[in-house]
């Protein structure tokens, strides 16, 4: 991946960036422009299928990212960025299928033909993520010359969630060697955030298993999971958990309070997404990356640290 | 403060909480991060019986916990939900002895805490996915909940 090619890109939010991770939507946007990156919103998107359409049909949830990826084609794009770790996992489940199962290929052919529009064929476009684009777009070097609010004595714990890295056959990008991402031990987002001087802790539970697919039919154990990862956390020295993933995020803040309600267990530790944390690094206000949108309420630690 | 080591399940969490909130105890650093590793088979002997298997007694890579979770995943790869969380597990130990043989007692504690963490994490998932076997379906490996034959576009 070229870094020039992603200086513009087609951009997929997703349906949790403009609710939940709406302040997700908007850091990384902010963040987009202070860097000189445009983003281009898909015309007419849709949703990817997420948790809910995967769980009645694995096909109609191909199809549904796949004319997402048609759609970024039609528009002129062959990368297109989706910053959800569910939206960027259904858009490269899509492609993989697309491109190994001959059954997808057919019934995504024929609910394109009835939608009255050209199936998308595997190849085309090119699903990345909001880390991959601002490490290959502008890359550490460069990031570290931008920072005008260094995050410099902020301790932050990593936490990338499940679906940035699993399955990892659908990801063929990763655990290509330096400079490629890894499934095992993912660092992209520690990399971005060590360049904006942040202090980033050894974190064993990066990519543990939050139980957010059951948050609701069984909330106690996704509570205490969550728990265990912001303890875990704590434990490690950390002030903030940074994430990349509206879902691991929301997830996160609601059962910390959950977990004081419940279980009688208070932790202190802040939750932010990534581009909040870059974004103020950079120079934005919170208020730009909207830090006052979440649920964790970090502005008096924002503030004693110098940001925001 | 003597570690004993898990009979179940639910002996290995809270041998993981009695090791990550107790930061001083009788046993020794190395012995009580092979303890925390064997809970760790402990926890994955429970998800193999549990689907009517003997749990294995190879090693892959060295280690029995890593072939208990190959032999878990069997089939099954939603098990691998909790790869990385054993594969921590094994590197937390070996860090407590690498420490230990630097004369670093500090850091070879804090990683057995962090072991500790790691094994807690372990046995919570295991408890719930044999609670409710859909846990790491939909993310993990990509499956839904749903089988096969009872999609609409078949």
């Amino acid at each position: 991946m070229d870094g020039s090619d992603l200086k513009k890109v087609a951009y997929y939010p997703g349906c949790a960036l403009e609710g939940t991770g709406h302040a997700y939507n908007r850091s990384t946007k902010a963040v987009g422009k202070s860097l000189g990156l445009e983003l281009v919103e898909l015309e007419n998107w849709n949703c990817c299928g997420a948790m809910e359409v995967k769980n009645v049909d694995p096909k109609i949830q191909t199809y549904l990212s796949a004319r997402n990826l048609s759609i970024a084609e039609d528009m002129g794009f062959d990368k297109v960025m989706a910053p959800c770790n569910g939206c960027y996992h259904n858009l490269k489940k899509a492609e993989y299928d697309l491109a190994n199962d001959p059954k997808s290929v057919e019934v995504n052919e024929r609910i394109s033909a009835k939608a009255g529009h050209d199936a998308y064929k595997p190849g085309k476009v090119e699903t990345i993520h909001a880390l991959d684009w601002i490490k290959k777009a502008v890359g550490e070097e460069e990031l570290a010359k931008r920072v005008q609010n260094s995050l410099k004595g902020i301790k932050v714990a990593n936490y990338y969630g499940c679906m940035y890295t699993r399955p990892r056959h659908i990801f063929p990008e990763k655990d290509k060697g330096p400079g490629t991402e890894s499934t095992a031990k993912p660092h992209f987002m520690d990399d971005i955030l060590a360049a904006a001087g942040a202090e980033n802790v050894e974190f064993p539970l990066k990519t543990a298993c939050c139980g957010g697919a059951h948050s609701l039919s069984d909330s106690d154990m996704s509570t205490k999971l969550v728990l265990n990862i912001i303890e875990t956390a704590e434990a490690c020295g950390a002030e903030v958990i940074a994430t990349e993933c509206p879902t691991c995020h929301t997830g996160l803040e609601m059962h910390q309070v959950r977990a004081e309600k419940v279980l009688g267990r208070k932790t202190n530790v802040k939750i932010l997404y990534f581009t909040q944390l870059l974004g103020m690094a950079l120079g934005l206000s919170a208020s730009k990356v909207g830090v006052q949108e979440n649920l964790s309420d970090s502005r008096a630690f924002l503030k004693e640290k110098g940001l925001g | 403060m003597t570690l004993q080591a898990p009979l179940d399940l639910d002996g290995a969490i809270a041998l993981a909480d009695a090791v990550a909130s107790s930061a001083a105890f009788d046993t020794a650093p190395l012995d009580a991060a092979k303890q925390l590793l064997g809970a760790g088979e402990v926890v994955l002997e429970a998800w193999v019986e549990a689907a009517g298997a003997v749990p294995t007694e190879e090693e892959v890579e060295g280690y029995r916990l890593l072939a208990l979770h190959r032999q878990g995943a069997k089939g099954n790869p939603t098990f691998n939900a909790c790869r990385e969380t054993c594969r921590e597990l094994v590197y937390l130990r070996n860090v407590v002895e690498m420490s230990l043989s630097e004369g670093d007692l500090a850091q070879a504690r804090h990683h057995l805490m962090l072991e500790a963490h790691v094994l807690r994490h372990l046995g919570l998932f295991v408890g719930g996915k044999l609670h409710e076997s859909g846990l790491g379906d939909f993310c993990c490996s990509s499956r839904p909940l749903h089988s096969a034959d009872s999609t609409i576009t078949n």
